[in-house]
């Protein structure tokens, strides 16, 4: 199998042991991406950077100093600021925009010896949940059914269908609203999205302060594990980063979760589900029963208030963070005509920069905040969201160690399939996923078998607050007792 | 609660966002739509609820009063569309 | 305890065509926090740097830069706080107030609307011996400082300076309590003065360090009085604010103007339109900001950046230990210990730094003649050099050498003048710069004695003279002192010329 097919620990140990250079890995890797231009994942190529890297990298391991990510090759989703790289969170508005500065999360990865590729695609700002958004246009699902061009899902699509169809070994994401998660269900890797505040946010475009958090996705658990020790940790840039220890999250990998409690959350029951979420759901309600968890019943009420909520609060930050992409220090800047005025710049380079559904969100968090509306819309879903958190509070003060969830209410969909659909309907995607950001737990998509079309479904695993070690072993439990090997036949 | 398209043009202003008067009904209704998704909210009980101020209880952090950025002229205006002698240039602002 | 006791002024009442008006007056005052360092990013507060030098990334609002407060500005609020009695919220939070401007990088201000670090307290403002206002503070919160945009380099373009970006700022928000254009400007005097002793903001008007929006409204005798009764301000006039006075010479003006074009409008049977206002004093009038007044709507929320502000007890509790002496307390000290007459109190309080000087001068010595000396001999010097205080030539040690040497009555106060001039222009120990150049007057009574008999004997007629009018005898008293070379005590030549004269 060639390399750029390989898992972090299995690239690492055969790294450690002088099977391979970094630099061979890395170059099977852009070969791999050369050929993969049909799937749209990589938007910016770093070729040279990557070598150089690489080349450090060996110089690491042959002296034996060599973190786990030494010289392992990653995508970088586009939402990262990464030093002279282009940097646009597949916005227009950002076109051309090369940071001066490295985001804290790929400056830790990068300290610890990986390589960076290239920057994925997403959708713009993170806002979307198929991958239609970007200014680069459509990334495409290396999973096809029919000769269909499926969506790999958003907002982190570029990196899911990257680590799917192995252009890397492993990829940054970012999740707002399950925008690591619905991904990696949707083609079939591991996606963790951390507790709020374990992963620093300085350097990563803002799309909600409140709830964003970068994680991992990769090809397995352990990977997930090996990736999200070298990307978490405190950051004094950060007002929001949690200044608590990172424990060995691989070596919480133990495999034994007996006696633990899972949750089984009856309100995630929606009606209308396919029936093929529903058995995969009981599927791995019996693995997690198998391998001697105790499995119970429990309440999370406030459940179906959650996509409102969340559809209020996230646009509500949006529409102020994004209020800084005006065309005076960076990115693009509209032809003004004669007599026009800095209204006007704003008005046009903002009309011209972001994107339809960018807009709308903006215009959306714009209203609720506005005055006379804050108390009806913010403020109440503020109080909504703190039901939310109590509702997890409660469970987990029950005993429940962790919960688990189907991922995403339906395998992947055709791109296109939703472009008439009304907004809402694409941010149904986001149900199973919103909650855990609204309360801020960390959540993990697992893999867990094939849809009668063949094409991979997840589910999802929700932990305690930092008990990352913990949600991680259950997820390899889960992922070992599913057993999913599944790859997508190569047509791209 | 249904935007007309008064409010959809009010919004579009103070997003800073250009919207042809042909696009304010489209706009309009979309912003309707999802407001109309937000009202399930009213159904909850929040009385007594304080709203959420931080995801995570943490103390907010401080910084000692130490000068440790700066000095970095060619890197703020790296990325301008318009600088000049070491200002960004916009247009002309009336007061 | 301070004797505080105070009656309040009259307000200012102007004439209109038609009847009396009399003024209201709120202020918000914006106080540039002394600190190193912005409130939320590491980049110097210096002033005068090169254009967007003095800029972190946070402050240009680069993707992905986040906040972090300096905890060093939050200090400064909660001590400004205590400096004006007021409340210290242990629990505050930072808001958004979103509008777009292009020196507001961020497209929001990081302030604090709904929770600020400060709320109710007061300040005692003195407008003449006895007579003072007591301003009602509202609150007090940190903010970030805007940037500068230069409109006059191009005819075309603004241009943006972020150097000012983020500064930290204390806005400190008045009661309606003041009640005419003096008062206002002694409010901010007042205000200014407690700032300085604080230590939490440095005063400088000109390079805008502080500043002042003022909210002015009209109305007529008698309701100001029912809105106090009540706080209905239903009962007062439509306010206009007149934004961003660094100067309190324009501050009364700006005043004054605004309270007669409400006035006139009034009268002419129309109404105030709540605005902002600018105030040009070329033309010593106020105008309306439209660029402000349009879609007025700061969609205020709390920052998701920042975690609410909790601040310990014990925390403000040490600082509450560590304040300075404030200016009231210092006057009325200066008063009892000193003698000191209230203006003269005033004049030595009004800053630190001359209250410092006057106090080491006065230790130990007479309060009254330091008062003196340090007011007119050398604030005198200084006002004619143009030069401040802590540049004095003169230092408080060599000032007290001099007043010693009067008082031991080793030199006249005519002297001691003359050795003020040397010092002041050649620096060096008094008593040593004295015993150099000979300066000591003679107190030897058998020298004396000497010199105003040879002046007696030689001047029989100015003797008869002197006998029939003793107010002549003032002449010899000159004659000795001219003798003796400057030398001689006059008070020692008054008592001899007397007593030879027989008179």
């Amino acid at each position: 199998m060639s390399a750029n097919t390989w898992t972090i620990a299995a690239a690492r140990d055969a790294l450690r042991k002088g099977e391979i250079t970094a630099v061979d890995l890395t170059m099977s890797c852009l070969t791999a991406i050369d050929a993969g231009d049909g799937l749209n994942a990589f938007v910016h190529k770093t070729p040279d950077i990557a070598l150089d890297q690489a080349r450090a990298a060996d110089v690491r391991l042959a002296a034996g100093d060599a973190p786990a990510m030494c010289g392992i090759p990653l995508g970088i989703k586009d939402l990262f600021c990464t030093k002279g790289v282009p940097s646009q969170a597949a916005s227009n508005i950002l076109k051309g925009f090369r940071p001066e500065y490295e985001s804290t999360v790929t400056a830790r990865l990068f300290g610890a010896g990986a390589v960076m590729l290239g920057k994925l695609n997403m959708d713009e700002f993170a806002m979307g949940s198929s991958n239609e958004t970007s200014c680069y246009g459509d990334v495409v699902n290396p999973w096809k059914v029919d000769g269909r061009k499926l969506t790999p899902g958003g907002s982190s699509g570029g990196s899911a269908s990257a680590v799917a169809a192995d252009l890397c070994i492993a990829a940054t994401g970012t999740d707002t609203g399950g925008s690591i998660r619905q991904p990696a269900a949707f083609t079939g890797i591991v996606g963790i999205k951390p507790t709020y505040g374990r992963v620093s946010r300085w350097g990563i475009v803002a799309f909600a302060s409140s709830l964003d958090q970068a994680g991992p996705m990769t090809k397995t658990v352990r990977d997930a594990a090996i990736m999200l020790g070298a990307m978490c940790g405190h950051d004094a840039k950060d007002s929001t980063s949690a200044d608590i220890p990172v424990p060995d999250f691989e070596a919480a990998l133990t495999g034994d979760i007996r006696g633990k409690v899972i949750g089984i959350p009856r309100e995630y029951r929606m009606d209308g589900m396919p029936d093929e979420i529903e058995a995969l759901w009981q599927k791995g309600i019996a693995m997690l029963r198998d391998a001697g968890a105790v499995v119970r019943d429990i309440s999370l009420p406030h459940t179906k208030y959650a996509l409102p909520a969340y559809y209020v609060i996230a646009p509500a930050e949006a529409s102020s963070n994004l209020a800084r992409y005006d065309g005076v220090r960076y990115g693009h800047r509209a032809k003004l005509s004669a007599g026009d005025g800095i209204t006007e710049m704003y008005e046009k380079t903002r009309a011209e920069g972001f994107g339809p559904e960018v807009q709308r969100r903006v215009m959306v968090g714009t209203y609720v905040l506005s005055a006379g509306f804050y108390d009806a819309y913010y403020n109440r879903a503020r109080k909504v969201r703190a039901l939310i958190k109590r509702d997890f509070e409660t469970v987990f003060a029950d005993g429940v160690d962790a919960i688990l969830t189907p991922a995403t209410p339906s395998a992947a969909f055709g791109l296109g399939e939703m472009s008439n659909a009304d907004p809402i309907e694409m941010y149904l995607n986001d149900i199973f996923t919103v909650t855990v950001n609204l309360a801020g737990l960390p959540g993990i998509a697992v893999p867990v078998g094939l849809d009668r079309q063949g094409l991979p479904l997840g589910l999802q695993l929700i932990g305690r607050p930092w008990d990352e070690a913990g949600l991680l072993n259950h997820a390899h439990v889960l992922e070992k007792a599913a057993g999913f090997v599944a790859k997508p036949d190569k047509w791209w | 609660m249904a935007i007309d398209i008064d409010t959809a043009r009010k919004v579009a202003k103070l997003a800073r966002i250009r919207v042809d008067e042909a696009d304010l009904p489209k706009l309009a209704g979309q912003l309707s739509g999802i407001l109309g998704f937000m009202e399930q909210l009213n159904e909850v009980d929040v009385t007594g609820v304080e709203p959420m101020t931080s995801v995570t209880p943490m103390r907010l952090k401080r910084r000692a009063d130490v000068v440790t950025d700066g000095n970095q002229q060619a890197a703020v205006l790296k990325n301008a569309p318009d600088a000049r002698e070491g200002f960004f240039a916009v247009p002309k602002v009336v007061e | 305890m301070l004797d505080l006791t105070h009656t309040a002024p009259k307000p200012r009442v102007i004439a209109g065509a038609k009847h009396d008006w009399e003024l209201v007056i709120g202020m918000e005052i914006h106080a540039q926090v002394s600190s190193n360092a912005k409130l939320f990013s590491g980049a110097s507060t210096s002033f005068g740097a090169e254009p967007n030098s003095n800029v972190a990334f946070v402050d240009a609002a680069m993707p992905g830069m986040l906040p972090v407060i300096n905890e060093f500005c939050v200090e400064q609020a909660v001590r400004t706080g205590l400096g004006l009695k007021a409340q210290i919220h242990l629990a505050s939070a930072f808001d958004r107030k979103n509008y777009f401007y292009p020196d507001l990088p961020q497209g929001y201000q990081i302030s604090q609307l709904y929770h600020p670090i400060v709320g109710e307290g007061e300040v005692l403002v003195e407008l003449s011996p006895g007579v003072a206002r007591l301003v009602r503070i509202e609150r007090i919160h940190l903010e970030q400082d805007a940037g500068k945009s230069i409109h006059d380099m191009d005819p075309n373009l603004s241009f943006v300076d972020f150097n000012r970006t983020g500064v930290a700022l204390m806005e400190i928000v008045s009661r309606p309590d003041i009640r005419g254009p003096e008062e206002a400007a002694a409010y901010v005097t007042k205000l200014r003065q407690i700032l300085r002793y604080l230590g939490t903001c440095d005063g400088n008007m000109q390079n805008g360090n502080l500043r002042a929006d003022v909210n002015v409204s009209v109305c007529r005798p008698g309701q100001y009085e029912k809105y106090q009764a009540t706080q209905d301000f239903s009962h007062l006039g439509t306010r206009c604010e007149i934004k961003n006075m660094n100067s309190m010479r324009f501050i009364q003006l700006a005043i004054d103007f605004e309270a007669r074009r409400q006035i006139a409008i009034l009268e002419d049977g129309g109404s105030i339109v709540q605005e902002t206002r600018l105030y040009d004093p070329d033309r010593n009038e106020t105008r309306s900001m439209r660029s402000k007044e349009e879609a007025h709507d700061y969609r205020y929320f709390p920052d998701p950046d920042l975690l609410p502000l909790e601040i310990e007890q014990a925390w403000v509790d040490h600082i509450a230990a560590t304040m300075p002496e404030l200016p009231d307390a210092k006057k009325a000290r200066f008063m009892s210990d000193f003698g000191l007459t209230d203006y003269d109190a005033n004049v030595l309080t009004a800053d630190l730094e001359s209250a410092g000087f006057f106090e080491a001068v006065a230790k130990g010595r007479d309060g009254k003649q330091a008062a003196n000396w340090v007011i007119n001999e050398l604030f005198g010097r200084l006002n004619k050099e143009g030069r401040a205080i802590v540049d004095s030539p003169v230092s408080s040690v060599q000032l007290g050498g001099i007043l010693d040497l009067i008082a031991s009555g080793e030199i006249s106060g005519k002297m001691a003048k003359d050795l003020f001039e040397i010092i002041w222009t050649e620096g060096g120990n008094p008593a040593e710069v004295a015993a150099a150049r000979g300066m000591k007057q003679v107190t030897d009574t058998g020298a004396i004695e000497q010199a105003v008999d040879e002046i007696i004997a030689a001047n029989p007629e100015q003797v008869e003279k002197a006998k029939a009018n003793p107010k002549l005898a003032g002449w010899f008293v000159g004659q000795v002192i001219k003798a003796t070379g400057g030398m001689a005590n006059p008070a020692t030549v008054n008592a001899l010329v007397a007593a030879k004269l027989g008179l």
